[in-house]
């Protein structure tokens, strides 16, 4: 009986199908066709539904393999097993002994920053370790501009550029930036540390072709990681290193026959080094070589030049020639942020494509007013960059010359003065650069208990980057001169500061190392 | 609608929980917040001189009370109008900071007994009537004392939203519009290249011996699909940006290539800021603890964190902040996108596995491959995904040698910027007790905007902050100020302040922000101006619920979940984003409209960011214009599948409740198209049940 019904709801269901199939137009066309080939030649029917079945399989396949060749498959009861095993290590690693010592030593201000600043201990101590050059942080007329913004537009844009974050005040300082050095467009950023690791993913794509200095700084570093291009590295300042590497990019893409863009990636002022770029050389040989220039004017803009314009108008360059200026409105300038100054066209391709702009909140409203503020003093009384460089002459004669441990490598017009180890010292007492740094915490702690605050350079961050494999950053001292000290505090200071290496030097071994447990 | 929040904002001025209305209670709201600044600042002060001449003044002006009080409003409200024409070029600092009287020790409830009983009623003077409207331009006044709503999930499983679809004809003609977009964009790069001087081109040619600036087809999408809606983004704004917000008027004689500004802003109903908590504001306590900041502490400490840039502020936030999240310790950056960026290298290296959300914000992305880890990625906030990708990461272990992973880490976000939709936190915490793995929340929409005390996912949902190893969260969007923090257990704060780059070498965030915080946190918190933070919280979540109802229930295709403060309101066609921009702009109503590649490429939408500085009017304001909108533009396609759907007969509920598990009876699903007035009428009362 069963049977039956099953029979009649089979053909009932069959006939079904057969009137929807004819419905569908083409129908008749296809089955004429397999039942003539069919007769003709039963095997090609036959392959052809093995072609169309592949054709299916492979339309329903994912277009790329889903396991890797080495791929175990495993049985349920297996994968829970290793699962129960599976032990993850701890998130983050315990702190390192130096690590525990510095935090414990990191010194707290208690109100306002400036040329002298109150701790948390009581004591009150002469600040040589903030970017604070032309003590801009306790001027009251910007202070007052500030405020006023503050009431105008509250604190917080709220939103990334793109979605009504862009304000007029941020029209107002990329236009004053712009005029400042000179080119044709600038654009700023909120945070001033990640600019130039957005600037060069945004230019710098897959096979493209980098030429950076070897000695460049973090941000430089994490933007070529993520540019994900071709990078070649130079020596350290040396143009003829910069030349041969070059030449032999060119001549290879030239072999190739292929144009890639071509970038140079350096510092005006090297924040791991001091020193400054040789600008000129630098532009002659991009023309010749058809290059595009990256500088990262973080350490050099509101520093050098007669200004503060940065590396073009210490050495007479035209700013326009540099592709890209990124600079920080962050220290000196006592705002935050930074910016990417060049043409129209390299500024407009960030509007939409920059990472850390494109995706991030703006700037404050009173951060862009603080540093069209601080950029008008700058331009108007350039007598406030003197009164620092001054400063910095009395600092290094306290220390350079005199001073039988340590030298200088800062450029004479850098107020953050680097002191590292003579290479005497270091090769007749075997440092390394972990018992340099430990010297050196003692003598910044050593300096702050005779009342002047000094920082080290932190190159840590650095190890693991890309392209640190083959180079030395030198353990130093950091210094950072303002104009806030009159000559005298400064030569008292520097005194302090040479007093303090000398100590710590000329002490005996056996008490370096208890001192250390502790 | 003005006029009718202007007669209610006098009418309740009485009341004490409605702390931001009627101006004697804007008053002392104002005044307290002065007072607290002191609390506000770190003890460590206490040591240092004190200004007499102030605590004086406090004394003296607590017996005259009015007098100092009637000499100082007209000044204020000079020096107030004369910045808004920002023409005055000395603006005292006791001009702005109203009230010199004594408040700095009246507490919030207590009757202010100063007052001299003389005045009965005063109209208020025509100044005062431009500061309060400056005010409610900034914060809206509350229309009605019961438009709150406790945001707080009520325990059964997270369902992910259901996805409304639109009729074939609107898919259809939407792949349509995009690909003559692409033929002709196609077509005129071909020729343009070729034969065009004009300098769009320049950057595509090799020229001078130079390589391209840009590859066409990285800039195809920005210059040919981009550039025809371009006035719809990057709108230049000003003054603050709180429940309205100002839209400097442009337009474009060159086709968007560059704009001209006429002169003059049109005051727009601001649906597109970040605004959640309604923080952003130019007056108030936040702002007068801000201006206070501002002239201790200056601009900027100039430093790094791990050189000088440390200071008592810094600290006094950051334990503020861990308090907040119910973590033991925490750390600030001075920018959102570094925070993830910089963190994710601090965390996992080489060896490590990170599984995130396909739908993760840039900056983990960015963070996750600068940490050189392994990332793979699951299906947006599907559990069963996760668990099949965390079982074949651990039994496989790493690819090639099949050495188990060092750490896995999952990142996902606690609320989705483009979808509205909140990750399923209890999901995944049971999936974390199984495979061990750890758990990293980008907090940076949720925290302030979700749980009954603004304290994001975790609060939201009930769940014990510990649970959750990293809590990352932005300060820019519910705080009104910028920048991100990190909390955590306090051995993984501290490694991370001697391993993190953004603290060694980055700068540090500046007085003015790090105070807009604090002030900010103590509010929410009821530390300071009690009773407001709630009002906040609970206007947020009410406006939320509100709104979402209201578009499902004109026929709008909205996606997320019921409570997320962020409304995607899908358009489809190419052409609609523009429209639906401009159609909204001339309603004065700014909103954020998105189209490929933010999101895939059919479902191009709008999105309404909720604030609680908007009030009920407000919503009712914006529904009405997306009711025009909705029919001008064919936006009214929903099916009812994903709710708004006419409410059931009265005993229909309880014939379901008595009926489940057998069958109930069965839910009539038709489109809902319900008129503007009865979606307004039926609107309130609707929104704080469960929605449907």
């Amino acid at each position: 009986m069963d049977l039956h019904e099953a029979q009649v709801y089979l053909q009932t269901s069959l006939h079904e199908i057969s009137h929807a199939f004819q419905k569908v137009p083409g129908s008749a066309v296809l089955v004429r066709y397999i039942q003539s080939s069919y007769q003709n030649d039963p095997v090609r029917s036959a392959i052809e539904l093995v072609l169309v079945i592949f054709f299916v399989r492979y339309l329903l396949s994912p277009s790329y393999p889903t396991h890797d060749p080495n791929y175990v498959k495993l049985r349920d009861d297996e994968i829970d097993e290793l699962v129960r095993d599976w032990e993850p290590e701890p998130l983050v690693a315990p702190q390192t002994q130096l690590e525990e010592a510095e935090a414990e030593r990191q010194p707290i201000i208690v109100g306002p920053t400036g040329p002298k600043v109150k701790l948390s201990n009581g004591k009150t101590v002469v600040n040589l370790a903030s970017y604070n050059f032309y003590n801009f942080n306790a001027s009251e007329s910007i202070k007052e501009k500030a405020i006023q913004t503050l009431r105008t537009y509250g604190v917080g844009p709220c939103g990334p550029p793109q979605f009504y974050g862009n304000q007029d005040v941020h029209m107002q300082t990329e236009h004053d930036i712009a005029m400042f050095l000179g080119t044709q467009s600038c654009i700023i950023y909120s945070h001033a540390f990640s600019t130039i690791s957005s600037v060069i993913p945004t230019f710098c794509k897959r096979g493209d072709v980098i030429v950076a200095d070897k000695m460049v700084n973090y941000s430089i570093r994490k933007g070529l990681e993520a540019s994900r291009s071709n990078i070649r590295w130079y020596e350290h300042n040396d143009m003829e290193d910069l030349e041969q590497v070059m030449k032999k990019v060119a001549q290879e893409q030239a072999k190739k026959k292929i144009l890639t863009r071509r970038f140079i990636v350096t510092e005006g002022l090297f924040e791991m080094v001091g020193d400054c770029s040789n600008l000129p050389k630098l532009v002659e040989l991009k023309e010749k070589y058809k290059f595009r220039i990256a500088l990262d004017e973080t350490w050099s803009f509101g520093v050098l030049g007669r200004n503060g314009r940065g590396l073009t108008e210490a050495q007479n360059v035209d700013a326009e020639a540099v592709d890209m200026i990124i600079g920080s409105m962050a220290g000196p300038l006592c705002a935050a942020g930074g910016f990417c100054a060049g043409s129209k066209d390299v500024v407009r391709h960030q509007r939409i494509n920059a990472a850390s702009y494109t995706y991030s909140a703006a700037l404050p409203a009173m951060a862009a007013v603080t540093a069209s503020e601080t950029l008008n003093v700058l331009q108007c009384n350039p007598d406030i960059l003197q009164a620092c460089r001054d400063n910095i002459q009395a600092m290094k004669a306290q220390l350079d010359p005199r001073s039988e441990w340590v030298r200088c490598t800062s450029d004479p017009e850098n107020p953050i003065m680097l002191l590292v180890f003579k290479p005497e010292v270091v090769s007749a007492r075997r440092l390394s650069n972990e018992d340099q740094e430990r010297l050196l915490l003692e003598i910044t702690d050593e300096a702050l208990a005779n009342g002047v605050l000094i920082t080290r350079l932190k190159s840590f961050p650095l190890i693991g980057s890309i392209g640190t494999n083959d180079i030395d950053i030198k353990p130093a001292l950091k210094v950072c001169i303002t104009s806030g000290l009159s000559k005298k505090e400064i030569e008292k200071a520097g005194m302090t500061i040479r007093h303090a290496i000398t100590k710590i030097m000329t002490r005996k071994p056996n008490k370096q190392s208890s001192t250390l447990a502790a | 609608m003005y006029a009718r929040s202007a007669g209610l904002s006098v009418k309740s001025s009485g009341g004490n929980n409605s702390t931001l209305q009627g101006p004697s209670a804007k008053q002392r709201t104002q005044a307290q917040g002065k007072g607290n600044i002191r609390k506000l600042m770190p003890h460590t002060e206490k040591t240092g001189e004190r200004r007499p001449s102030q605590s004086r003044g406090n004394r003296l002006s607590q017996l005259f009370s009015s007098s100092p009080k009637a000499n100082q409003q007209p000044s204020a409200q000079q020096a107030l109008m004369a910045m808004q024409n920002g023409s005055s070029p000395s603006i005292t600092a006791s001009g702005l900071a109203l009230p010199t009287i004594s408040l700095s020790t009246a507490t919030a409830g207590e009757p202010n007994q100063d007052e001299p009983p003389t005045t009965l009623f005063q109209p208020p003077s025509s100044t005062e009537i431009s500061r309060q409207k400056r005010f409610d331009a900034q914060f809206g006044p509350l229309v009605d004392p019961t438009d709150r709503y406790v945001s707080k999930h009520h325990g059964e499983p997270l369902e992910a939203p259901i996805i409304d679809e639109p009729p074939y004809y609107y898919v259809l003609t939407t792949y349509i519009s995009y690909l003559l977009l692409l033929a002709l964009g196609h077509i005129r790069d071909f020729f343009g290249k070729r034969f065009s001087k004009k300098q769009t081109y320049k950057t595509l040619r090799v020229a001078n011996g130079y390589a391209p600036l840009n590859d066409d087809f990285d800039s195809f999408y920005t210059r040919r699909l981009k550039m025809r809606i371009d006035d719809c983004f990057a709108r230049t704004s000003t003054g603050v940006p709180g429940r309205y917000i100002n839209v400097l008027n442009r337009v474009s004689d060159d086709f968007n290539e560059t704009y001209r500004y006429t002169g003059g802003a049109t005051e727009t109903l601001n649906m597109s800021s970040y605004n959640y908590l309604g923080f952003a504001q130019s007056e108030g306590p936040c702002a007068n603890a801000v201006e206070e900041c501002v002239k201790r502490y200056g601009l900027s400490f100039c430093s790094p964190r791990a050189d000088s840039g440390t200071s008592d502020l810094v600290c006094e936030v950051e334990k503020e902040i861990a308090s907040f999240v119910g973590k033991p310790a925490a750390m600030v950056f001075s920018m959102g996108f570094v925070t993830n960026a910089s963190s994710f290298p601090a965390l996992v290296s080489k060896g490590c596995l990170i599984i995130s959300d396909e739908l993760n914000h840039a900056s983990i992305r960015l963070g996750a491959r600068l940490s050189g880890a392994v990332i793979r990625s699951f299906k947006h906030n599907d559990m069963l995904d996760l668990e099949k990708k965390l079982r074949e990461a651990i039994a496989q272990g790493q690819p090639r040698t099949h050495r188990p992973w060092k750490k896995i880490l999952v990142a996902v976000e606690g609320l989705y910027s483009m979808e509205g939709t909140m990750c399923d936190l209890p999901g995944i915490l049971n999936l974390k007790d199984i495979y061990k793995f750890a758990l990293y929340v980008d907090e940076a929409h949720s925290i302030g905007a979700l749980g009954p005390k603004g304290r994001g996912v975790c609060d939201y949902f009930g769940i014990d902050p510990s649970r959750v190893d990293i809590l990352m969260g932005t300060l820019t969007k519910s705080f009104g100020a910028n920048g991100g923090y990190i909390a955590a257990e306090k051995h993984i704060i501290e490694k991370l302040k001697s391993t993190n780059s953004a603290t060694m070498l980055g700068e540090s965030p500046t007085p003015a922000v790090l105070m807009q915080i604090l002030a900010s946190l103590k509010i929410i918190s009821g530390e300071l101006v009690p009773g407001q933070g709630e009002e906040r919280l609970q206007r947020i979540a009410f406006n939320s619920r509100y709104l979402r109802l209201g578009l499902k229930r004109l026929g709008l295709i909205v996606y997320g979940h019921d409570d997320s403060p962020i409304i995607p309101v899908t358009l489809y066609n190419p052409a609609k984003i523009s429209a639906f921009s401009h159609e909204m702009l001339k309603r004065r109503i700014s909103v954020v409209v998105v189209g490929y590649p933010a999101t895939p490429l059919i479902s191009s939408r709008a999105r309404f960011c909720v604030s609680a500085a908007h009030n009920k009017d407000d919503m009712d304001r914006l529904l009405a214009a997306c009711d025009e909108v909705g029919d001008i533009l064919q936006l009214k396609f929903s099916t009812g599948i994903a709710g708004g759907l006419k409410p059931l007969p009265e005993d229909a509920l309880e014939k379901e409740k008595i009926g489940q598990g057998a069958k109930g009876p069965k839910l009539v699903i038709e489109p809902p198209r319900w008129s503007l007035e009865e979606v307004i009428a039926r609107g309130s009362e609707d929104a704080k049940m469960r929605l449907r």
